[in-house]
C-alpha cells in the first residue's frame, strides 16, 4: 500500500475503528472451510436488497401513492420515463428473487441445525427478517393499485378484522378508512419506501453481527471455534472471509445476474407468477376478479388460510384459518426449541428426521401449488392433509428428534 | 469502628430505597410521557373526519330491474346487491334449509326487518353487501342450475371464488365453507314502490 495512503487510513483508525473492523468481519473473520453450495444465498439475499432499494428509490421518483393516479403512473413508468421499465422489472423481479434466496437460504439452515445452540438468537433474528420480508412484499404489491393489488389486500386486511372484539377498530386503524381505499394506499406506501427498509436494513445488520459473535455453522455442524491453533489461535478448520468466500461469492453473484437478467429481459411476468395478469387491470372495487391468489410466495400459507371449513372450539373457521396462516410463518422461529436431536447437520440426523423434511418439503411445494389452484371439494381436503403434515413436521419434532438414531459428529472437518 | 460501619450501611440502605424509588418515579413519568406523545401519532392513523363524512346513503331506482338481474350499486365504497328473485328463486330459499349454517338468521347481519324467510323488506328485492364475510371478497352471482365446477348439487346463489365460500339467494352462508355468517343486509329503507335509499332508515332524512 502507498505511504499516504496509509497514513490517511491511520489517521481514521485513532478516529474511527476503520481497520479493526474490517479485520473482525472480512479478512480476519474466520468461516468453516467447507462451505458448499447451499452458503451462496445469505450473501445473494444482500445484493438483491441492494438492489431493491436503488431499483426503489428511482420508482418513487415517478410513481404516485394516489388511488386516483397509482395504476396510470406506473404505466407511465413502464412506457414513458427512459428505462423506467427496466428498473421497474429489477425491482419486481428482485422481489420474487428475494423469496427465492431468502427461503433457500433458510431451508439451508433447517438442514444443517444452523438455529441450535448457540445460534438460536441468530435464527430469531432472521426470523424477524423474514417478516418483515413479507410485510415489504405485501405493501409493495398493492402500490400498482391493479385488480389484485385490491382485492390481495382486502382479503389480507379483512384477516385483522376476524379478530374478536378488537377486530373491526383494528382494521379501521390499518386502512385509516371503513373500506380499502386512497387513505390505505398512501400509507402502505410510507411503510413500503420508509419504515420497512429502515428496519430491514438494520436487523440484517445485526443478523449479520450476531452471525460473526457466534461464527458460521457448515454442512458438518462442527464447532470451528472448539479447534483451535494453540499459537495463532486460529480455528484450524477455519479460513478467512475474505478473500476466499468473497470469491466464492463473486463466482455465486454472477451465476445469480445471469438468471435474473434472463428473468427481466425474456420472461419479466414470469407466466403470471412474478406479475399477475389480472394486475394489469385497473382496481375495480365493485368487481373480485375470477380467480385470485396471491403472489406465489404466498401461496403455500394462502393454501392454509383457506382449509379450514369447520367450527371448532368456539372459534369460526374464519378466524381458524388466520391462526393457522399465522402460525404456520411463526412456527419457524420455534425451530431452535424443538429439535431435540443431539446432532446439528442432516448428515448425521436419523431415517426419521430425513423423512419428516421430505415430508415437510412436499408440503410446502403441494400447499404452494394449491394455493394457485380455485378451491375445489378435492383441492380443499389436499391443503387439509398437507395442513397437518406441515405443522406435524413442527410440532412433533421435539419426540422424533429425540427418538431419532443419529450418526456421531465428527470433531473436525473432514479432507 | 463498627458502628460507624453500621451507621453508614444504613444511609446507603436508606439512600438505595430512596433511589429506587426515584428510578421507579421517573420511570412511570417517563411511560406516562411516551404514551401521552404516542397518542396523536396513532389517532392520526384512525379514518379522518373526510372518511367519516364519506358515509352518505345511496338513492336507487328500481322500477327498470329486471326478475333475475344482479344490480351493483355502491355505498361507503362497498358493494351492495340488488337482487330481484323469480318465484323459483324464492322456492329455492326453503329447499336449501337443511344445506346453511344459519337459515333462520340468528346471527346479527341484518336490521330486525328483514330477519324473516327471505331477509328482506319486499319479499323478491333481496339487497345485500357483495361481500364475502370470510375474506372480504366479492361473490360471484352463478345462477345457472348445476355447472361443472360447482357440482350438480347447485340450484343457483352466489359464490365466492377466493376461497369457496356459497350463499343462497337471500346471501345465507352454506354450512361448512371458510364464510362463518350469511351476508350483512345494510340498513336500507323504500322511499316509493320503486325507490330505494340504502344507507339510511328513515324516510325523512333522504
Amino acid at each position: 500500500m502507498s505511504k499516504p495512503l496509509n497514513s490517511m487510513i491511520g489517521w481514521i483508525d485513532k478516529r474511527f475503528p476503520l481497520t479493526s473492523n474490517w479485520k473482525a468481519h472480512l479478512t480476519e473473520y474466520y468461516a468453516p472451510k467447507n462451505f458448499n453450495f447451499w452458503y451462496y444465498f445469505g450473501s445473494l439475499a444482500m445484493l438483491v436488497l441492494v438492489n431493491q432499494l436503488l431499483t426503489g428509490i428511482f420508482l418513487t421518483m415517478s410513481y404516485k401513492p394516489d388511488a386516483g393516479m397509482a395504476f396510470a403512473s406506473v404505466e407511465y413508468i413502464m412506457r414513458d420515463v427512459e428505462f423506467g421499465w427496466l428498473i421497474r422489472y429489477m425491482h419486481s423481479t428482485g422481489a420474487s428473487m428475494f423469496f427465492v434466496v431468502v427461503y433457500l437460504h433458510m431451508f439451508r439452515g433447517m438442514m444443517y441445525g444452523s438455529y441450535q445452540k448457540p445460534r438460536e438468537l441468530l435464527w430469531l433474528v432472521g426470523m424477524g427478517i423474514f417478516f418483515i420480508l413479507m410485510s415489504l412484499a405485501f405493501t409493495g404489491y398493492i402500490l400498482p393499485w391493479g385488480q389484485m393489488s385490491y382485492w390481495g389486500a382486502q382479503v389480507i386486511i379483512s384477516m385483522f378484522g376476524a379478530i374478536p372484539v378488537i377486530g373491526d377498530s383494528l382494521s379501521y386503524f390499518i386502512l385509516g378508512d371503513f373500506t380499502l381505499s386512497d387513505a390505505a394506499l398512501n400509507r402502505f406506501f410510507a411503510y413500503h419506501v420508509v419504515t420497512l427498509p429502515v428496519l430491514l436494513v438494520t436487523l440484517v445488520l445485526v443478523h449479520i453481527l450476531a452471525l460473526h459473535e457466534v461464527g458460521s455453522n457448515n454442512p458438518d455442524g462442527i464447532e470451528i471455534k472448539e479447534n483451535k491453533d494453540p499459537v495463532t489461535k486460529i480455528p484450524v478448520d477455519g479460513i478467512p472471509f475474505h478473500p476466499y468466500y468473497t470469491v466464492k461469492d463473486i463466482f455465486g453473484v454472477i451465476v445469480f445476474l445471469i438468471v435474473f437478467c434472463g428473468i427481466i429481459f425474456f420472461a419479466p411476468e414470469f407466466g403470471g407468477y412474478f406479475l399477475e395478469h389480472n394486475n394489469f387491470i385497473p382496481a375495480d372495487t365493485l368487481k373480485t376478479p375470477d380467480h385470485i391468489a396471491p403472489v406465489w410466495y404466498f401461496t403455500p400459507y394462502y393454501s392454509m388460510l383457506r382449509a379450514v371449513t369447520v367450527n371448532f372450539l368456539w372459534i369460526d373457521a374464519k378466524l381458524w384459518g388466520v391462526i393457522l396462516m399465522a402460525a404456520a410463518v411463526v412456527i419457524f422461529a420455534f425451530l431452535p426449541w424443538l429439535d431435540r436431536s443431539p446432532v446439528k447437520s442432516i448428515r448425521y440426523k436419523g431415517p426419521i428426521f430425513k423423512f419428516a423434511m421430505a415430508m415437510f418439503v412436499i408440503s410446502f411445494f403441494v400447499l404452494g401449488w394449491l394455493g394457485m389452484k380455485s378451491p375445489t371439494p378435492l383441492y380443499t381436503t389436499l391443503a387439509q392433509i398437507f395442513t397437518v403434515i406441515y405443522f406435524a413436521f413442527f410440532l412433533l419434532m421435539p419426540w422424533y428428534s429425540k427418538i431419532d438414531k443419529t450418526k456421531p459428529e465428527p470433531k473436525r472437518v473432514k479432507k | 469502628m463498627a458502628d460507624t460501619d453500621t451507621g453508614s450501611f444504613k444511609i446507603e440502605e436508606e439512600m438505595n430505597s430512596r433511589r429506587r424509588f426515584l428510578i421507579a418515579a421517573t420511570t412511570v413519568a417517563g411511560g406516562i410521557a411516551s404514551a401521552a406523545v404516542a397518542t396523536p401519532f396513532l389517532l392520526s392513523m384512525m379514518p379522518s373526519e373526510r372518511a367519516k363524512a364519506a358515509g352518505a346513503p345511496v338513492e336507487v331506482d328500481i322500477s327498470k330491474l329486471e326478475p333475475g338481474i344482479l344490480l351493483m350499486v355502491e355505498w361507503r365504497g362497498k358493494v351492495v346487491w340488488i337482487l330481484k328473485r323469480t318465484s323459483e328463486m324464492l322456492a329455492t330459499l326453503k329447499v336449501l334449509e337443511p344445506e346453511l349454517a344459519d337459515p333462520d338468521s340468528e346471527r346479527e347481519q341484518q336490521p330486525d326487518y328483514a330477519k324473516n324467510e327471505t331477509r328482506s323488506i319486499v319479499p323478491e328485492i333481496l339487497v345485500v353487501e357483495g361481500l364475502c364475510t370470510h375474506l372480504g371478497c366479492s361473490p360471484v352471482y352463478r345462477s345457472e342450475i348445476a355447472p361443472a365446477d360447482l357440482g350438480s348439487d347447485w340450484i343457483g346463489g352466489f359464490f365466492c371464488p377466493c376461497h369457496g365460500s356459497k350463499f343462497d339467494y337471500a346471501g345465507r352462508v352454506y354450512k361448512s365453507v371458510p364464510a362463518p355468517t350469511n351476508l350483512f343486509v345494510p340498513p336500507h329503507v323504500y322511499l316509493s314502490d320503486t325507490r330505494l335509499l340504502i344507507g339510511s332508515e328513515s324516510k325523512e332524512t333522504a
